[in-house]
Parts: structure tokens; C-alpha cells; sequence
């Protein structure tokens, strides 16, 4: 079987049991690989937690008009209609491919063994990318976004965007040709996987538009698609990547299982790209091809299980490390979301669910699932990681870091659960065809507000991790060395 | 190398399938979707969907105030849900419905119901407080524009917010212009001003009232027992 035989030996990720001298040796190593490195993962990081407050600005802005519609609608620039695509532009393709660009690079550069020449390249990709998405938010604000839901950033920007790109998957693919690692950890798969994708994806959409020939629900289609590569396949396997680096690493012990790793990769590489059309369940398309994506995301199932399972069971026995290291609590935490995003995605798929969920706020609570609970949590617990090891000193505070941890975790999770609660609730009056359209949206009030207040933890959380990122750029923190905890392991806390 | 081999091989293929499955086959199966055709006198005529190009205007700021964030332009039939009970629509729309459209605005949430047939005259009236002095039997234009400048004194719950940037306040002249607000209340202007629609509200609300799929289709069963379309 093919995805046996691909299966990697367990050298990569596998604590050193070699001679101090050895040790040493890979000590050094890897510190030339990071110092290499430091240079365009910390501009990637640092750009994508700008990205992130002024998505956090905007996520607030939105949601306080749900509850509120009358604020800020004077002004056009922050009518509800473009704070909420810029909100999604800057949180998708700001804080989230930035940060997932960064560590990849990190990754890369780490598990292959390579130390990166001409950082300068990596840094003109970002720039290009942010110079094209504020190009792109602007022109949403200015009302001259494309119209097109989950592509709204018009051409002539998004071009920036992907020459950008291409220098960054350019690089990812060099260091992969140069690696001195081999074979390739599974996390250098996923990575490699997301790298590929979504130039194509995001470069046929927007191609798509710009072509006359292409008119109706084809468009609709495409954009869906596009949307769901994005998130799905994209972040999805940069995310699964780190997580299979980050866990192992931490708790210093190999992944439990390389044939499910390997399973869950061919099953995601497989069945991801082909459940975009959930995105129109209903609509009006041919009906096997939302029969074809029901059919994808139900077989997805696979990897879900076989990556949560062999990340849990990695875990097994170490979980009180959540009690310890930043790193791993947002890690597990992510993890988690993953495996809870993947099913409640699987159920929301089917079509006596999706009849009632569909056009509710419970499609942005499964967003922010993936987006935020998954692949964020995941990602800060990788800046948690990584940033010691890129300035030279460890974080200052390990009260920031928990305080980021309530925030994103409580504040994101009570945000979640109040849109899926609203979605439901609002999708289950609507199947009472005699109830007034208007009062069951305005009876969801009460999940607004609410949303609004975990906005407010979120916010907090994203203000008090940017500043502590900040004091780290500026060197000021824990001398280098032990990393900052929690807790001192050993002590458990109950 | 040979596991490189794989792995690429694995990818690329991967992308090509979902490429293929999701792009390619229903371009190939949709996008030449003809408009519906009967027969006039022994010609063949194409009867719907017609092409519309007086609401292009309309339209564009539809999508640029991002209209569709909060409203759909699609009706599911009676196994996905209550539109067609609720009247937003007497059938279901399928993909001939959007033939003429670049990008439709099929739109993925509803914090406002469903406009795919906004402009027809079957399109159902939410009989919920609406406006004391303004109760029209259809939605016409001036319904339209008041509901954009005020839209909670027509819906009393509605979550939509007012646009009145794209109105303008301007003092009355010799008479009150034709298309001039009727507001009262706390929404109207200072005595000897009048509130007026941009050309902007004006081209929104035309694209508004052109909104109607209503239109039997010969592939939507039960839509038009009556209409022998081939």
C-alpha cells in the first residue's frame, strides 16, 4: 500500500538519545538554521499579529452591528456590508496566511535541515502580499470589492498578492529541494501539500472573474471552492503540520503512530479539495455536486480520526503539560478544535442539518472553529515556540500568556458557541413558514450582545499577546534558556 | 526520491481531481446553459432569462455595499426549508435563473430574507407593523427607498442598517421633489428640507424591482403546469 510505504521513519521529530557531543552538534545546527531564518519569519509573524488587531478591530466593529445595526452606518466605509468582508480579508489572508506563511518557512527550514539564503527574497514576498491586501481592504471599504463572496479582493491587487506568494512557495519549494532530511517528516507532507495548492486555487479563482466566459453559478462555484481550499486545505495542513512538529517537540517523544499519519495525509489530500460545494448545499447547482462534496466531507471523517487520534495518543500520559507550557496548551487546545470542527462539519454537511443551518450564523461559528479555535490557537502556541529561538530570550511573563490564553480561548469558544446557538435557534424557528422573518433575527439579540462580550476578551487577549511579542522584538524577557512556563513541571496544578 | 516521487505525484493529482470535479465538469455542464426558448408563431425565441443591462448600475451597488452578506438570491424548494411558504419565491432557482450573470450574488447567510424575487408582485409583504401612513399593496420604489433611509419605521424589528449616505438632505424648492421621502417622526428632516435618493439609491432600487425568478422553468417541476416550454 502506497500510503504505507510512504510512511516516515520516526527520526525526525524523535527526541536525540545521541552522545553529548552529537547533541551538541544539533544544538548548533539548529541554532544557525533558526538564526538563518530569524530574519523573514520574525517580518511574516510580526506583519500577520498587525493583521490580526486590526481584524480583531474589525471583528468587534461587525459584530456590535449585528446587535446594533445603526452603528457607524452613516459612514459608508464601515457599513456592515464591508467591515464584514474586510473583516474576513484581514483575519483569512492577513493574520492567518501571514502567520501560517512564517511558521511554515520555520518549519521547513527546520525539519529539512536547510538554512535560508537570500532572506530578502521571503521579505519582498510578504511585502508584496501586504501591499496587496491593503490595496485589496481598501478598495472592500471603498466599496469596490468584486462582489464576489470569499474573493472580494479585486484583481489588480490580488495579483500583488500572488506574486508575493509565489516568492514564498518558491522558497518553501527550495528548501525542500535542498533538504538534508530525508525522508521527509509527515509534517513536511502537509506543508509541502499547502504550499502547492494554494497558488493554483486562489490564481484559477481570480483568473476566473477576470474571464468573460465565465458567467452563473460557476462563478458561484469557483468561489466556494476556492474559499474552501483556503481554509480547508491551506491553513488546515499548515496548522496539522505545526502540530505534529509542536507536540512531539515539547513533550520530547515521537509521534504514537506513523501509518495513521500517513492514512490521515492521503485521506486529507484526497478527500479536502473536493468538499467546496457544501458551500451551496441546496442551491441552485446540479444536485451531485453537492451530493459529491457531502459524500468528501463525510469521508474526511478519516483523517479526522486518525490525526486526532494519533495526536491524543501522543499526548497520552503527558497531558498535564497543558499545566506547563504555553506551547502545548495551545496546541492541545487547537488540536481539540480541530477534532470538533471536523465532526460538527461532518454533521452540518448532511442535508437534513444543512436544511436548517444554512444561511445562519452557525456557518460563521464553523469558520471560526477551523480559523480561529484550530489553526490561531495552534499558530500562537507555534509563536509561543518559536520566537525564543529566533531573538535569543525567552517570553517575559508567563501572566501575559495565560491572560492571552483566556482571552483567545474563552473569549473565541464563548464566541463560537453563541453563533452556533443563535444559528440553530434561528434556523430551527425558520422551519415554521408562518414565523415573522424579522423577529426571529432580532430575537437572537440576546447571542449578539454576547458576542460582542467575547469580542471583548478576544480583543484583550490579541492587545496583551501583540505587546508581549512586541517587548520580545525588543529583547526584553527571561534570559535564554529554560522556556517560560505556567507552572514549574513537577509542581501539578489542580 | 522515489518517496518524493509519490508525494508530488499524490498532490498534484490530488489538486487536478478536485480541479476537475469542482471547476472543469461543471463549467463543461453549465456554462453553455441556454436561456429557455418557445415557440412564437414557428420561431424559436429565447424567453428567460433576458439579459438586463439597464440594472448593471443597480447591481454593482448591490455588490459593493455588500449587500449580500445578510441577503440570498437563491430559493431552495420545499425539502430545504420554508421559502416557498414564507413567499419569497413560487418556485425554486436553478442555474438557467443566473445564465446572464457575471458572479451572481447567490449570497450564504440570511440576516434579511431572501431578494431572488424582491421585485416581483408575488413577492409576499411581511404584514408586521409596517409604516402608519405608508402601507403600499406591493413594494414599489418609494417603499424601497424609505426602507433604505429608515428601515426600522417600515420593519419595526428589522436588523438592517439605515443607508443614509445614500440619500442626500436638501431644502425644498418651489414644491417637495417627486421622489422625496415621506418620513415623519424622528427620521424626518428640519422643517423646509427634504430628504432625496442619490443616484446611487435610485440605480439599487431599480435593480431591486427588476429582481424576479419567477419565471416557470420546464427543468423546475410544478413551476408551470400551464406553459408548454420545450
Amino acid at each position: 500500500m502506497t500510503a504505507a510505504a510512504l510512511a516516515p521513519t520516526p527520526t525526525t521529530a524523535a527526541p536525540a538519545p545521541a552522545a553529548p557531543s552529537a547533541a551538541q552538534v544539533q544544538a548548533a545546527e539548529r541554532a544557525a538554521i533558526d538564526a538563518a531564518a530569524s530574519g523573514p519569519v520574525l517580518f511574516f509573524l510580526g506583519n500577520a499579529i498587525l493583521w490580526l488587531l486590526l481584524a480583531t478591530v474589525l471583528g468587534f466593529i461587525s459584530s456590535v452591528q449585528l446587535h446594533s445595526p445603526g452603528f457607524l452606518a452613516h459612514c459608508p466605509i464601515f457599513t456592515y456590508g464591508r467591515i464584514l468582508p474586510a473583516y474576513n480579508n484581514a483575519l483569512g489572508y492577513g493574520w492567518a496566511a501571514l502567520s501560517g506563511m512564517g511558521v511554515a518557512i520555520w518549519l521547513l527550514a527546520r525539519l529539512c535541515r536547510v538554512q535560508i539564503k537570500w532572506p530578502g527574497v521571503l521579505v519582498t514576498g510578504a511585502i508584496f502580499w501586504q501591499v496587496g491586501l491593503t490595496l485589496g481592504i481598501v478598495q472592500i471599504l471603498g466599496g469596490k470589492s468584486t462582489g464576489v463572496e470569499g474573493l472580494e479582493i479585486p484583481g489588480s491587487a490580488a495579483v500583488l498578492m500572488l506574486i508575493g506568494y509565489m516568492l514564498v512557495g518558491l522558497w518553501g519549494a527550495l528548501i525542500f529541494g535542498y533538504r538534508r532530511q530525508a525522508p521527509a517528516y509527515i509534517s513536511v507532507w502537509y506543508l509541502v501539500a499547502a504550499l502547492f495548492w494554494f497558488p493554483w486555487s486562489f490564481g484559477l479563482a481570480h483568473l476566473s472573474l477576470a474571464l468573460p466566459s465565465v458567467t452563473g453559478v460557476v462563478q458561484s462555484l469557483i468561489a466556494a471552492w476556492a474559499a474552501q481550499n483556503f481554509l480547508h486545505v491551506f491553513l488546515t495542513a499548515i496548522g496539522l503540520a505545526t502540530a505534529y512538529y509542536l507536540i512531539p517537540k515539547v513533550i520530547d517523544r515521537p509521534v504514537h503512530s506513523y501509518h495513521l499519519a500517513s492514512t490521515g495525509f492521503w485521506a486529507f489530500i484526497l478527500f479536502a479539495g473536493l468538499t467546496g460545494a457544501v458551500r451551496l448545499s441546496g442551491g441552485p447547482l446540479p444536485a451531485w455536486l453537492v451530493t459529491l462534496s457531502i459524500a468528501a466531507t463525510i469521508l474526511l471523517i478519516v483523517q479526522i480520526v486518525t490525526v486526532s487520534a494519533n495526536l491524543l495518543l501522543t499526548m497520552d500520559g503527558q497531558y498535564h503539560m497543558v499545566y506547563h507550557s504555553p506551547t502545548i496548551r495551545f496546541t492541545v487546545f487547537g488540536a481539540i478544535a480541530f477534532t470538533i470542527a471536523g465532526v460538527v462539519g461532518l454533521l452540518a454537511s448532511l442535508r437534513s442539518v444543512d436544511r436548517v443551518l444554512h444561511f445562519t450564523l452557525f456557518q460563521s461559528a464553523q469558520t471560526h472553529m477551523l480559523l480561529y479555535a484550530f489553526f490561531s490557537m495552534v499558530m500562537f502556541g507555534a509563536i509561543y515556540y518559536i520566537l525564543p529561538r529566533l531573538v535569543g530570550c525567552e517570553w517575559l511573563s508567563s501572566t501575559m500568556i495565560t491572560w492571552h490564553f483566556y482571552g483567545a480561548a474563552y473569549g473565541g469558544g464563548m464566541l463560537i458557541i453563541l453563533l452556533a446557538i443563535s444559528g440553530i435557534a434561528s434556523g430551527s424557528a425558520l422551519a415554521d413558514g408562518e414565523a415573522i422573518f424579522s423577529q426571529i433575527i432580532t430575537d437572537g439579540q440576546v447571542y449578539y450582545l454576547g458576542a460582542t462580550l467575547a469580542w471583548v476578551l478576544i480583543a484583550l487577549g490579541h492587545a496583551i499577546f501583540a505587546f508581549h511579542f512586541l517587548l520580545m522584538l525588543f529583547r526584553i524577557g527571561q534570559p535564554g534558556g529554560e522556556p517560560t512556563l505556567f507552572a514549574p513541571i513537577g509542581e501539578e496544578k489542580h | 526520491m522515489n518517496r518524493s516521487l509519490n508525494l508530488f505525484a499524490g498532490i498534484i493529482g490530488s489538486f487536478a481531481l478536485s480541479c476537475y470535479a469542482l471547476v472543469l465538469l461543471p463549467k463543461s455542464q453549465l456554462g453553455t446553459l441556454p436561456p429557455q426558448t418557445a415557440e412564437d408563431e414557428g420561431k424559436i425565441v429565447d424567453i428567460y432569462p433576458v439579459k438586463n443591462v439597464g440594472v448593471e448600475a443597480g447591481r454593482a451597488v448591490y455588490k459593493a455595499e455588500g449587500c449580500f452578506y445578510c441577503h440570498s438570491q437563491q430559493i431552495r424548494d420545499e425539502q430545504n426549508g420554508t421559502d416557498l411558504e414564507r413567499g419569497w419565491g413560487v418556485r425554486r432557482t436553478v442555474a438557467r435563473d443566473y445564465i446572464f450573470e457575471k458572479a451572481p450574488v447567490l449570497g450564504s447567510m440570511r440576516l434579511g430574507p431572501d431578494l431572488a424575487n424582491v421585485g416581483s408582485p408575488k413577492w409576499r409583504n411581511e404584514q408586521v407593523e409596517e409604516h402608519p401612513k405608508y402601507k403600499p399593496a406591493r413594494r414599489d420604489a418609494a417603499w424601497h427607498l424609505l426602507h433604505l433611509y429608515a428601515p426600522r419605521t417600515i420593519i419595526k424589528d428589522s436588523n438592517m442598517p439605515p443607508y443614509r449616505y445614500l440619500f442626500k438632505t436638501v431644502k425644498i424648492g418651489q414644491a417637495p421633489a417627486d421622489d422625496a421621502l415621506a418620513l415623519t417622526g424622528p427620521d424626518a428632516p428640519k422643517a423646509g428640507y427634504q430628504v432625496v435618493p442619490t443616484e446611487r439609491a435610485k440605480q439599487l432600487v431599480a435593480y431591486l424591482m427588476s429582481l424576479d425568478r419567477s419565471h416557470p422553468l420546464k427543468e423546475v417541476k410544478g413551476s408551470a403546469p400551464e406553459v408548454a416550454a420545450k
